[in-house]
């Protein structure tokens, strides 16, 4: 009824990108797009089974406190009740990093903040398992709660897990590269400023949701919104205590990700459980506040950022402390803390470094990786002050960074090997847009721009466990009918990895993408794949892919060589046909050539897989940062202030970002206006805040806004005009040279919009989000002649002691440090040990 | 309370269905659940984001705020009725193409709130669009591809060809152009 290409989509990309690719580069339909918009996909909570039966967690209605009794005896005579579940029978820890085991599936001792699990009751009705939810008693004992990091440095008592690196720090990270303080004396100007990202968390569309089956021989399948099937399937196996071949992960395709379902969760554990134990399915969604509980947000950063600059503007060293609040678990919190420092270098060239941080357990739900995972607080400090310093050198803020960029091919200071760069191309692409040389600086009062810049991994370059496995395999299965059945253990979380997959597959062997059938997340049937985080699906299965369909090209052209008698290295694969490209109607339609391949070689199936090159780093801590390639991207943002009250309205946003290569260009610019989105809101509005309850109540500390009604987030009429760059810098390393897409446009945003807001009224607000109330009071006190900013006063004091020291590669360094008995390795040490009690909270 | 059941005829996507539910349920569950329709999403259950989304009446209403026991003799229609016998509604078709689903889960209530508003006002514009669909959460989008589908789902059912989204839109902007495209 409606052809699309009647009415004309672009089919070719401007100055023909696509390089003699048939499909590659071009937009087209996503492999699920027609599922998803006719209600077919069938995500976690569409799922039903026979038998299958409800559950509900009870969760813990104080934040730190001792479980004394748990009295369920009314509860399991209620109707419909099935089974009540304490955590006694689930004694084994989990958590996503082998070094931060400690979360119970149910808590068996004590809670750690509200929310945590600590009964699960199933019932033959949701509603019955919720009302048998509600009777259940659960008495505790108080204790004192950490609830904030500078509480976390002051007590050690109590002490929220028996591992810390120093107390209720949970990891304390010290490292140096080259010599900052020699640099710092050879600057001519040097800036210090404290700066303050609040935590947000993902908000995704769809609620965290489970469906368990037990099948009679005692195995289990889980059909769950995750990101990481695999890591939820070595959680499962941990605590379960069952084989790791009896139990079956699915991910579904999640409504949304964001990182939020990246963590193995106590509902999924419990699930499997349950199921094992009643012998019949058992489902779970979580209710939206249930998912504010499970959190695994941004984490709130408090940040002081110490950078030296010549007079004409190189950046000669730089020194950055972060204090991240980790919530109650660890999660990936020992990731995010170097991901606060990591990434400092792959922008600019910053040829002497330290970094210093601290993560604090307090008793609020566990941060954990949101988009640009640890990157967007230092991103925002980093952009903020290279604003600041180029005000204060007289020098344009797109020229500064245009003179400091880091060059192609680099290993930076802290050992990160950077390939392709087409940072400069993104902030030609914004300046001009913008009219950034025409009006920056000369628009009136109340109407500014603002310039940031931003760079992502592409992949993390080691896996969350230790293994020398690779990081993500594809299988792929041709039969005589045509068909082309792809398996890859990767999960589709709303950004498009299926349809990269298949257009891999499809344009290798030359075929149209609806013969492709992809079986993809199933951890009985598919190679494994690491998850869908840092943005490491489409580079690593993508490799992978190729790897594959490459294999099964060669099979299929030996088998089409002998038939038509044309050398192997003379055939074309394009339009459903194998064929002599000196004679092209000489040749075999695709089944043809696939019955050619059967007969040949019997039944089809190769693999391929990918593993990431190795980085150069050697020194505690180099496993985190490195990539086998980095994004970048640029953003300019226009604003309009209102000069007496503050209010704000963002009027328009260019961002060009490096892609390397796009692979769906419609999924390309689907991310970059998601993240400028996403970014946005955390920009203007979004936070996790939390309050504390009168005395005469619990004394507890609370979400604020558990709800999606009070955490604000933008709405259609929020978002401003945006203009968009894909810039195509192919990276060798990439599929096709394909660069991630998915988080790195994000990381401008926030920086963007307090540089414009300088540029407006001439003030500065050093925390995002930026709220109408702190430019007023900022212009207020410019306007007093006082400093007009509105930021954060200090950092939480601390004392680091000796931090790894690590020779520079300029310096000729080898990527190891020469004092590993340092802070670095020495807190390590710490890991998994009981610290000793300090000083008595009153 | 929960032991009170109610037995209605619901009209869904011009189909009748008899159906048995708790008198407390609401139309999503029942949708969901009794009528094994679940194209219809829910992200909060408390009437915040606009996943749940149906036609009621031809009006888009937040299913899980209204009572199951107060639709009988109502018209209603999901996601799953927009795709008929005749093939795809255009915007689910607009939707489709230009990757205005990505997760996908918000994707039925704005389906169903765009398809009432371009009913309604067949020319509907950029600033209608966004006031139409401003109680629809998404968050993958940006909205961006979301109006530029329904901008260009409103041209096909008006049988224009020149609603379809330009170069730009879809590659972006390039290079010594970008500063007139405002």
């Amino acid at each position: 009824m409606t052809d699309p290409k009647k009415h004309g989509l672009p089919g070719q990309s401007p100055g023909g990108k696509a390089k003699n690719l048939n499909l590659i580069g071009k937009p087209f339909r996503r492999v699920d797009g027609m599922s998803k918009v006719t209600g077919q996909t069938i995500f976690a909570d569409d799922f039903v089974a026979p038998r299958m039966v409800h559950m509900k967690l009870v969760r813990s209605t104080m934040p730190h406190a001792k479980i004394l009794r748990i009295d369920s005896s009314i509860a399991e005579t209620m109707p419909g009740v099935l089974r009540v579940m304490t955590g006694e029978g689930m004694q084994k820890t989990f958590g996503i990093l082998p070094v931060s085991q400690d979360e119970h599936p149910l808590c068996i001792d004590k809670v750690r903040f509200v929310g945590d699990p600590v009964v699960a009751v199933a019932a033959l009705t949701e509603d019955q398992a919720a009302n048998a939810a509600a009777a259940v008693e659960i008495e505790y004992e108080a204790l004192a709660t950490i609830s904030s990091v500078e509480e976390a440095i002051k007590y050690s008592d109590p002490q929220i897990h028996d591992y810390a690196d120093d107390g209720n720090l949970h990891k304390v990270v010290s490292m140096k590269f080259g010599n900052p303080e020699g640099a710092f004396e050879k600057a001519d100007v040097i800036l210090e400023d404290d700066l303050f990202f609040e935590g947000n968390t993902h908000l995704a569309m769809e609620q965290h949701a489970t469906v368990a089956t037990a099948e009679a021989d005692g195995k289990v399948t889980l059909y769950s919104s995750t990101q990481t099937p695999h890591y939820l399937h070595k959680a499962l196996t941990r605590v379960l205590g069952i084989p790791a071949s009896h139990i079956r992960v699915i991910a579904a395709p999640n409504g949304g990700g964001f990182g939020g379902k990246s963590d193995p969760f106590n509902h999924e554990i419990c699930a499997a459980k349950m199921a094992l134990e009643l012998g019949r399915p058992v489902k779970i969604c979580l209710t939206r506040e249930e998912v504010f509980y499970c959190h695994r947000g941004r984490h709130p950063v408090q940040m002081h950022l110490k950078t030296g600059f010549t007079r004409d503007g190189e950046i000669t060293g730089q020194h950055l402390k972060t204090a991240l609040d980790g919530g109650s678990y660890g999660s990936y919190g020992v990731a995010s803390t170097y991901y606060t420092g990591a990434l400092q270098t792959v922008t600019y060239n910053v040829p002497h470094y330290q970094f210093d941080s601290i993560r604090a357990f307090t008793n609020k739900p566990p941060c954990g990786p949101k988009r640009g995972h640890g990157t967007p607080q230092p991103r925002f400090g980093w952009e903020v002050q290279l604003d600041k310093a180029a005000q204060k050198l007289g020098i344009d803020p797109a020229e500064l960074r245009l003179k400091n960029l880091i060059q192609p091919n680099t290993v930076t200071a802290n050992y990160l090997k950077v390939g392709s760069v087409g940072l400069k191309q993104c902030i030609e692409a914004v300046i001009e847009g913008s009219g950034w040389k025409e009006r920056y600086g000369k628009m009136p009062k109340g109407r500014g721009l603002g310039l940031a810049c931003g760079s992502y991994l592409t992949g993390a370059g080691l896996p969350i466990y230790w293994n020398h496995m690779p990081h993500s395999g594809v299988q792929i299965k041709l039969d005589r009918s045509g068909g082309v059945a792809v398996f890859c253990g990767q999960a589709e979380i709303g950004q498009g990895s299926d349809t990269v997959l298949a257009a891999i597959v499809a344009e290798i062997l030359g075929i149209d993408i609806m013969h492709i059938r992809l079986c993809v997340a199933d951890t009985d049937l598919t190679p494994v794949d690491l998850g869908s985080y840092s943005s490491r699906v489409t580079i690593m299965m993508g490799n992978a892919a190729i790897e594959a369909a490459e294999r099964a090209k060669a099979l299929i052209a030996s088998a089409v060589s002998e038939k038509l008698d044309v050398p192997k290295g003379r055939l074309g694969f394009a339009e459903d046909r194998v064929f002599d490209v000196e004679n092209p109607e000489v040749g075999m339609d695709w089944p043809d050539a696939v019955i050619a391949g059967e007969s040949k070689h019997g039944t089809l199936g190769v693999t391929g897989s990918y593993t990431p090159p190795r980085s150069p780093g050697r020194y505690r801590g180099a496993g985190v940062g490195p990539s086998p390639c980095y994004s970048y991207s640029a953003c300019v943002l226009e604003v309009e202030v209102d000069p007496e009250t503050g209010l704000y309205e963002v009027e328009h946003v260019w961002m060009a970002h490096d892609v390397g290569q796009s692979i769906n260009a419609a999924s390309v610019m689907g991310q970059i206006e998601g993240s400028i989105y996403m970014g946005l809101g955390e920009a203007m509005m979004e936070e996790s805040a939390f309050r504390r309850l009168p005395k005469r109540m619990s004394n507890a500390l609370v979400h604020k806004i558990p709800s999606m009604l009070d955490y604000k987030s933008p709405t259609f009429l929020d978002m401003p005009k945006m203009t968009s760059y894909v810039i195509e810098d192919p990276d060798p390393n990439g599929p096709f040279g394909a660069k991630e897409v998915g988080q790195g446009p994000l990381l401008p945003m926030m920086p963007a919009l307090a540089n414009a807001i300088f540029d407006a009224v001439g003030v500065r607000v050093d925390q995002i989000p930026i709220g109408p109330h702190m430019v007023k009071k900022a212009m207020d006190d410019l306007a007093k002649g006082k400093e007009g900013r509105f930021g954060p006063g200090k950092f939480p004091d601390y004392e680091f002691g000796e931090a790894l020291n690590v020779p520079t590669p300029e310096e000729g360094g080898d990527g190891k440090a020469t004092n590993n008995e340092a802070r670095g390795l020495a807190a390590d040490r710490g890991t998994m040990t009981i610290k000793p009690v300090g000083g008595k909270k009153s | 309370m929960a032991d009170g059941m109610t037995t209605a005829t619901l009209k869904v996507n011009g189909e009748d269905r008899t159906v048995v539910f708790p008198t407390h349920h609401t139309l999503l569950e029942v949708l969901r659940e009794e009528c094994q329709l679940t194209g219809t999403k829910h992200g909060c259950e408390l009437g915040e984001c606009g996943a749940c989304t149906v036609l009621i009446d031809g009006k888009p209403a937040l299913s899980c705020v209204v009572l199951a026991a107060e639709m009988e003799g109502r018209e209603i229609e999901t996601v799953e009725g927009m795709h008929t016998a005749n093939g795809p509604h255009p915007l689910q078709t607009t939707f489709a193409e230009l990757g205005a689903a990505q997760c996908g889960y918000c994707t039925p209530g704005i389906l169903l709130t765009a398809k009432s508003l371009l009913a309604e006002k067949p020319f509907a514009d950029d600033p209608e669009i966004r006031e139409a669909l401003a109680g629809n959460l998404c968050r993958c989008t940006g909205y961006n591809k979301i109006i530029e589908a329904v901008t260009w789902a409103g041209a096909i059912a008006r049988g224009e060809d020149d609603g379809a989204p330009t170069q730009e839109q879809v590659f972006g902007a390039t290079l010594n152009e970008g500063a007139q495209n405002d």
